[in-house]
Parts: structure tokens; C-alpha cells; sequence
């Protein structure tokens, strides 16, 4: 039975928002004078003109002693050295592979930093990089982690560690980089049956449960034959709509808000989910069994 | 953005199991968004929202000579503008084609006199007619552009007002014609016929409507269907695949079946608007 088609006016739209008490920050505009007193110290987002401090992104004031920063909540993501990204091939060059990371540049994956298929070590030989297509391809994603920042802002990244590679069979779905909430690890296993790799770069991968075999070759292969089974594409699903549901009311996301999520959510049918109503109550309740969490 | 294999098969299956990434069913459409008289120098305008799919339309009239081969019809023209903001491949002339095959198949769609009669807009017969622009802008895009043009087409169009004439001055060859100054001593458009159009998505062996950006890219071909009331007034084939005539008569029935209820809650939505309850893109 077809759900009922919604169309809804302007003027009916739901607020987003779920800041406890109605306390919102202070958010800086471009342009905004921060500060007049020069004792303080020019960070990220910020410059100077005619002694003033002034913010030149729109977002957040954060300050570490004498440093103030205006952290942006959109922007192209930055990348930092030990971060985990899923990003996806665009193009196959000689010895690297460029990766789309929803940065300013593209990243670049070189041959030398992957773990192809037999063995830890051994030479890259010419073959290799005849095959490298067949590892990799146009369209591919991969998980990888950011090996080294370049000085025009562009990242190297590498795929060396199993857990590190080309994804198979899930969906893709992209937010703002700065709700990604920096932890130990952004793979995680959830225990209502799908995995999630939240990537700094806010491209978060959900696939169903892998199994982590210790085979070296497994980060190149791609079981197309395999069907996901209903429930697991229901929890997907699920997963998928409530993470969608956190991100339209800006709410950090990791390995607990999205379980909650996931929790407060069983109440309505998958699809309800694309409703607004649904997407804030969602975000509502997640928040307050956050915020009950942090006072225990 | 190019998915990859595994990526396609997800799709796939779940296209076959009948429950899509986001959780919907093959006929299910994603909620929408709509807003009336949004550009203020216009004569009527609408803005469309669906999912990431963002039109805004706005229409023009001035006062015209008729074809003369149709003496007694007015004339309507739609012009499709894609935005470089909406997706990177329209830069430049990128979306040109795109933008022409969206104004031939709506102009296709309402030049049935079943779906829009344009002997309404004639003002005196041979010599003056209104004429309207219908102007559609591509603001993002986000799968599905045919549906959502098509819907805030006709909201548009619902909007317009026509100021009234009041009388007519021949002096030979000499026309004047005495047109309403008061703002709103205005008619509406007839638009209950107005067509809706609905895209329908082969892919693999099933058929779905509302395909988002990555259904789209799994799909082989898909027909696009202007249903104005209960009959078809345009058929179009998009994209590279054929179609079994069977699959083609099914994709035909599910389209018109769709429209229907499209059509419907569409009027709902209109009924429902009050005017003074703008909001505008800033909120």
C-alpha cells in the first residue's frame, strides 16, 4: 500500500531546531567584529582590520587561552593527519589514484600506500600499475585515513590496515563535516545489525555487519551476488533516515546519538521518517536522552 | 557523481525487494514542499521543493497579436533556465539540452485544448491575445525534475493573476484597449486541467516514480507522463534502454495511476493557501 504523497506549504514548516532551554550560541557572521582589544590571537576563520578581531566565516567562537578560532558549522572539510575519510575515486593516474573527499582539492591515494593483494611487503612492480584499474576504479568507494597533509591544503591519504579499503554493497549518505564528532574510532559495528563508518570528511558509509576476515586481497573484492536480506536493509534504511533526521537539526553525530536515534525512532515505519515531524520529534528525544546521559 | 557497482546492485535489489534506500515503496513519492506568489514582480510564481530538488517558477504576461492561423487562442511559452548553483554540469552550456527537452514536453503537454484552453486568453479575436511566459528556474537538483517542474508549473499557474479588460478602442487600425489599473480587479487561469507530470523509472525488472539522483543513475531509461485530468497528453522516453511493449503498457497504467493522486494532493495543498502567509527563501 503507497504511502499517502505530502505536500506541504511554506508556511507549515516545522523548526529544526532542538537547543535546550532555547539557549542558542552566539553565531558570528562574516565580517562581525569579534573583539577590539589586540591582546588576543589571530586563529582559523578570523582577520584583522583596523585592529579589530572580525570573523570572516560564519560560525562559532572558540578560544584556547589568547587564540580565537570561528569554526564554520558548513564547510569544505580540512583535513588532519590520522583521520579516518570514505571518499570516492575520480580519476585512475599513473602511481595515485585521486579520491573525492568533499574537500578543496582532491585527495590523492598513491600505489605505494596500499596493501595489495599478497603480501604486506614487496615491490611495486610496473604490472602493478598496469592493473591498478582493476583494483580500483572510476566510482569506487573507499575508506582510508589521511596519511599526510600537502602544503596546498590537499591530503595523501592510505589504505594500509584491513580495516581500511574499497566498500562494498551499502549506502552513502553526506553531511556538514563539523557534526562528525572526532572519537577513538569511527568504524563501529552497532548492535542492531549494520556497521557505520563515520568519516571525518561527513561521508558516512552504512553497510550490513562485516565480518573482519584477515585476508590480505578482501580490500579489493566486491560480492555482487550476495542479496542483503530485508531486515538488514531495514535497519539500514532506518539508520540512514535517522542519521538524516540528527544532521537537519545539527546534532553531533557518533556511535551513541545514533543508536538513540535509531532507538526513539522504532515508533514510526521507515519511510515516516522522510517527514518532518518525524525527523525533529526524532532529533527531540535523542536530545533529551543526551542531555540525561551528560547529568548522571 | 558516478556509483559504483556494489552501490547499483544495493539499489537494485532493494528496487526488487520493494523497499528503497530511504525506506519507501516503488510508488512512494518524497515529501514536497510548495510556496505560491514567492517573486513579487511577477504575475504569478511558485517554488517547488522535493527532497533536494528545487524549482522556482515565475510567470510573465503581455499583451500580443495571435498566430494568425489560431486567430481566436492565446499563446503560452515556457523557458527553462538551469542553474551553474544547481549542479556543477550546467555550467557553461551544459544544461542546454536538458533545459530545451523540459520546455518541449511541458509545451507538448498543454497544447491539448483538454488540458489548457488558450481561447481563454484571447482578447479580441485576430488582433490582441494575451501572451504567457511561464519561466522556470533549476535552483538544485536532485532526481526527478520533470515531476517537480511540471507540479510547480501548474501552482504557478494557478497563481497567475490576468488583470481584467474592461474595454476596447478600434480607430481603424488602431487598438487601445482599457485594461484594469486596480491591483487585484484580476481573473484567474483555468488550470483544473492542467497536466502533472510523472516519471517513471525502469530499473532492473521493476518500475519506480520519484527515483532520487542515485536511482536515476541505475536506471536504463524511464517514460515521462503528462496526465492532464484522466487522460495522457504527452508521452516521453528518456535515457538509452528500450522498453517491452508489456513493460511500456505497465509503466503507462502505473504513471497514470500516480498523476491521479498527485494531481489530487496537490489541489489539497493549493485549497489550503491564504494569501499574506509568504515566507521567502530566507527562513
Amino acid at each position: 500500500m503507497p504511502q499517502k504523497i505530502q505536500i506541504r506549504l511554506a508556511s507549515h514548516r516545522v523548526s529544526t531546531s532542538v537547543a535546550v532551554n532555547q539557549r542558542y550560541p552566539k553565531i558570528f557572521t562574516p565580517g562581525e567584529v569579534i573583539t577590539s582589544q589586540n591582546e588576543f590571537m589571530r586563529g582559523h576563520g578570523t582577520y584583522e582590520e583596523n585592529s579589530d578581531l572580525k570573523a570572516s566565516v560564519a560560525g562559532v567562537r572558540q578560544q584556547v587561552n589568547n587564540l580565537i578560532s570561528i569554526r564554520p558549522l558548513k564547510s569544505r572539510y580540512n583535513g588532519e593527519v590520522g583521520d579516518v575519510v570514505v571518499g570516492r575515486i575520480t580519476e585512475v593516474q599513473q602511481k595515485r589514484w585521486k579520491v573525492a573527499t568533499n574537500s578543496r582539492l582532491d585527495s590523492v591515494l598513491l600505489l605505494s600506500s596500499v596493501n595489495l593483494p599478497g603480501g604486506e611487503l614487496r615491490r611495486r612492480s610496473a604490472e602493478d600499475e598496469h592493473m591498478m584499474r582493476q583494483y580500483l576504479q572510476e566510482g569506487d568507494l573507499i575508506s582510508a585515513e589521511v596519511q599526510s597533509v600537502y602544503s596546498d591544503g590537499s591530503l595523501s591519504l592510505h589504505t594500509r590496515s584491513f580495516k581500511y579499503g574499497k566498500l562494498s554493497q551499502g549506502v552513502l549518505v553526506k553531511v556538514f563535516p563539523s557534526l562528525i564528532k572526532r572519537s577513538k574510532t569511527h568504524f563501529h559495528n552497532l548492535p542492531i545489525g549494520a556497521s557505520v563508518i563515520l568519516g571525518n570528511n561527513g561521508f558516512i558509509w552504512i553497510c550490513p555487519i562485516i565480518n573482519n576476515s584477515e585476508d590480505g586481497a578482501s580490500g579489493f573484492i566486491q560480492n555482487l551476488e550476495e542479496v542483503v536480506p530485508r531486515q538488514d536493509r531495514e535497519t539500514i534504511g532506518r539508520i540512514r533516515n535517522c542519521i538524516l533526521s540528527l544532521s537537519q537539526s545539527k546534532m553531533m553525530l557518533y556511535d551513541t546519538s545514533i543508536l538513540y536515534a535509531y532507538e526513539e525512532s522504532l515508533k514510526y515505519t521507515v519511510p515516516e521518517l522522510l517527514v518532518q515531524e518525524a525527523m525533529v520529534d526524532v532529533a527531540i528525544l535523542t536530545q533529551q536522552r543526551l542531555c540525561m546521559l551528560e547529568d548522571t | 557523481m558516478s556509483l559504483c557497482e556494489a552501490e547499483k546492485t544495493f539499489v537494485l535489489h532493494g528496487v526488487e525487494e520493494n523497499f528503497r534506500l530511504d525506506g519507501r515503496e516503488r510508488e512512494d513519492y518524497r515529501p514536497m514542499e510548495l510556496e505560491t506568489d514567492i517573486v513579487l514582480h511577477a504575475f504569478g510564481s511558485a517554488r517547488l521543493r522535493l527532497a533536494n530538488t528545487d524549482v522556482l517558477v515565475a510567470v510573465k504576461i503581455e499583451i500580443d497579436v495571435p498566430f494568425p492561423e489560431r486567430s481566436k487562442e492565446g499563446k503560452l511559452e515556457f523557458f527553462v533556465d538551469c542553474s551553474a548553483n544547481a549542479t556543477p554540469d550546467f555550467e557553461g552550456r551544459g544544461g542546454e539540452d536538458l533545459a530545451v527537452e523540459i520546455a518541449n514536453t511541458l509545451s507538448s503537454a498543454y497544447r491539448s485544448k483538454h488540458a489548457f484552453d488558450l481561447t481563454k486568453l484571447c482578447i479580441l479575436k485576430g488582433k490582441k491575445c494575451w501572451k504567457v511566459y511561464v519561466d522556470i528556474l533549476l535552483l538544485e537538483c536532485g532526481g526527478n525534475l520533470f515531476d517537480a517542474v511540471s507540479l510547480a508549473v501548474k501552482a504557478a499557474l494557478w497563481n497567475t493573476q490576468v488583470p481584467k479588460v474592461h474595454g476596447v478602442n478600434i480607430d481603424g487600425n488602431n487598438i487601445e484597449l482599457n485594461v484594469s489599473e486596480e491591483l487585484y480587479d484580476c481573473d484567474r487561469l483555468d488550470v483544473k486541467n492542467a497536466p502533472v507530470m510523472v516519471t517513471v523509472c525502469k530499473i532492473g525488472e521493476k518500475c519506480i516514480v520519484d527515483p532520487s539522483v542515485a536511482e536515476e543513475q541505475c536506471s536504463v531509461g524511464s517514460i515521462v507522463v503528462a496526465v492532464s485530468g484522466d487522460k495522457f497528453s504527452t508521452v516521453l522516453q528518456t535515457g538509452t534502454g528500450s522498453l517491452h511493449p508489456a513493460t511500456l503498457m505497465e509503466s503507462l497504467k502505473l504513471g497514470h495511476r500516480v498523476a491521479q493522486r498527485l494531481d489530487e494532493a496537490l489541489w489539497a495543498t493549493l485549497r489550503q493557501i491564504k494569501p499574506g502567509q509568504d515566507v521567502g527563501f530566507l527562513k
